[in-house]
């Protein structure tokens, strides 16, 4: 903890331990392929969502602000720490930013037993200290019974612990996780984020976690950034940020099945809506006016859950959009049952199991598709 | 006998020298985002390529009264480096260099950049890196490095006669003792030579194959010395 008392951190609310960064870059030092990212952004206490596509360049972001990779233009604060400033030439490295930074992997050293691992970080302190330290820490991540085992020798949910305490144990200034739930179940994804809040109440650091899953974003997170294409295309709460997505990709990641193509017909600016016919077919559809004239082109995403299914043609509701259509297929998948629909164009419907008995929904029923208009989002590519 | 003292005492030094030169090179190799790096590489690997005698005939004229090498030699110890001990030692580790570089620079390759990336996160300089992640890590790729270099000096015969000449108990090794044996035809000495040779390169390489499949290992960190995922 250099240069700020832990009293400091916890009196002075948010602002002065923010991490920051403005990057810009086209080419990362390891000669991945040309890749443009350019972003900004601020990141307070508390964790932060980090929610894109893969490929989105999400890791690639992490790695710039650990130093690991060094982008061209950019300028990294922690609180008052200049972390890097292309302008003045400032670019620290990795060893002297105190970030405590969690890959996809453990990556824990295979030699080393457990203690040694989540002590790696601590050389400087005395002995005792450091003891004191990973005690601290292996129990408060619940992996303290493997203290003497191999890094090599434990399991993948208990490694990503493991991982975290070493990663904590030298008092880093800030966390950065790069999707570290991969590949855990859901049980062991909910306790360990639990045990991290648990550790950041007392620390008060800002966190920055990466995922490319929608639920990890809405479970965890207290503010959300979606990056898409190397650029930060929204960012607020966590809900709102899965459910305005701004890009075509995105939109997938947050969970919209259906992407439909559409050709804009009619704009009502009064009514704060336009009519838009799909694309290789006569069916119309109303959807929230956006940015677009009589004639263009637009892609629409909407969520299976958020279209309605009814078995008669409804009769007085407010919902504007009722088309009538064919099951043509219908699956099964544990608690959600998936259905196709066509009506003009193919919709996937999700149903609960029950709706699914109630209606008598089989492949060849006819059906009525029930959207409201805001449930329409339009995305770019 | 003395040939064959004298060729464990070479291949011993070589070994010693490449395990000290050849580790930081290679770990430059492995390392390094030099794009001339193709080049360095090419330099290491020659001696695989070339015959013995090419580059004993250079090494030769460069060690030579007359050569650069020799001259400086000449003006700091007044003698040549040519026809002397250290002068072969010289030779061997150039002809060896690519059989100790080359095993480094696979093995610490191997080892995941991401245990690297983790080290200097929670903030190891390069050279604690190294010595706490790296070598550990790597040792079976360094006993193959010391055994082959060892080895391939043990049987080297092109280098040896090009710049060491013949001199007894001083540059006569075992490899030119068989040879000069077989050519007065004395058939049973050359024999004996050629066993023990034999003997020794076999009971040498069995050591690394041995290392390699982990049938047992000289020192406990074989069996965890390895990066998850290999």
């Amino acid at each position: 903890m250099d240069g700020c008392a832990v009293s400091d951190l916890s009196c002075s609310q948010t602002e002065n331990v923010a991490l920051m960064a403005r990057l810009k870059f086209a080419r990362t030092a390891r000669g991945h392929a040309a890749f443009a990212v350019e972003v900004n952004f601020q990141i307070a206490p508390g964790i932060t969502i980090l929610f894109g596509p893969s490929g989105a360049g999400k890791s690639t972001l992490l790695d710039c602000v650990a130093g690991l990779l060094k982008p061209r233009e950019g300028r990294i604060t922690l609180g008052e720490k200049v972390l890097q400033d292309s302008a003045t030439g400032i670019f620290l490295p990795p060893k002297e930013r105190h970030l405590a930074y969690l890959f996809q992997s453990p990556a824990l050293f295979p030699h080393m037993t457990v203690e040694e691992n989540t002590g790696f970080g601590l050389a400087h302190s005395p002995a005792a200290e450091r003891k004191a330290t990973v005690q601290q820490l292996l129990e408060a991540f619940r992996v303290s019974h493997l203290a003497h085992r191999k890094g090599n020798e434990i399991s993948g949910g208990e490694a990503q612990r493991v991982a975290l305490a070493r990663a904590l144990a030298p008092a880093p200034r800030a966390v950065l996780l790069d999707e570290p739930l991969r590949g855990l179940d859901a049980e062991l994804k909910s306790s360990l984020v639990d045990d991290l809040r648990a550790w950041n109440r007392a620390n008060q650091l800002p966190i920055l976690y990466v995922t490319h899953q929608r639920d990890e974003v809405d479970a965890l997170g207290e503010r959300a950034i979606a990056i898409d294409g190397g650029r930060i295309v929204s960012e607020g709460i966590p809900h709102a940020v899965l459910d305005a997505p701004r890009t075509k990709r995105l939109a997938r990641a947050a969970g919209f099945e259906n992407h439909l193509k559409a050709v804009v017909q009619e704009l009502r600016e009064a009514d704060g809506v336009m009519r838009a016919r799909l694309d290789g077919s006569q069916t119309e559809l109303e959807l929230p006016l956006g940015y677009a004239a009589v004639g263009d082109h637009v892609n629409v995403a909407i969520r299976a859950g958020d279209i309605m299914l009814a078995a008669q043609k409804p009769a007085g509701l407010s919902a504007r959009n009722i088309l009538a259509g064919i099951v043509e297929s219908v699956e099964a998948r544990g608690a959600t049952v998936a259905c196709c629909v066509n009506a003009g164009a193919m919709f996937r419907v999700h149903l609960t199991p029950g709706a699914v008995r109630a209606l008598e929904i089989t492949a060849g029923t006819r059906v009525w598709l029930v959207i409201k208009t805001h449930s329409c989002r339009l995305v770019d590519d | 006998m003395e040939a064959l003292w004298l060729s464990l005492k070479l291949a011993t030094c070589v070994a010693a020298i490449l395990l000290s030169l050849g580790m930081p090179l290679a770990y430059w190799l492995s390392q390094t985002q030099w794009h001339g790096k193709f080049l360095l590489e090419s330099v290491v690997a020659l001696p695989l390529v070339l015959p013995p005698t090419v580059l004993g005939f250079y090494l030769l004229a460069a060690m030579g009264a007359n050569g650069p090498l020799g001259k400086l030699w000449m003006a700091w110890f007044g003698h040549t480096l040519a026809f002397t001990f250290l002068g072969l030692v010289f030779a061997s580790a150039i002809y060896s260099l690519p059989f100790a570089v080359q095993p480094l620079v696979a093995v610490f390759e191997s080892v995941d950049s991401r245990l690297l990336d983790a080290a200097a996160v929670l903030g190891a300089g390069s050279w604690r890196t190294f010595r706490e992640i790296i070598l550990p890590l790597s040792m079976r790729g360094v006993v193959t490095a010391v055994v082959l270099s060892f080895a391939h000096t043990l049987g080297e015969f092109g280098v040896v006669l090009m710049v060491g000449g013949n001199i007894p108990g001083v540059t006569r090794t075992v490899s030119i003792d068989i040879y000069d044996r077989v050519q007065s035809l004395d058939y049973s000495a050359a024999n004996r030579l050629a066993i023990a040779l034999a003997l020794i390169s076999f009971a040498v390489l069995s050591t690394i194959y041995a290392v390699n499949r982990r049938v047992w290992s000289p020192w406990p960190l074989g069996s965890n010395g390895r990066v998850r995922g290999e």
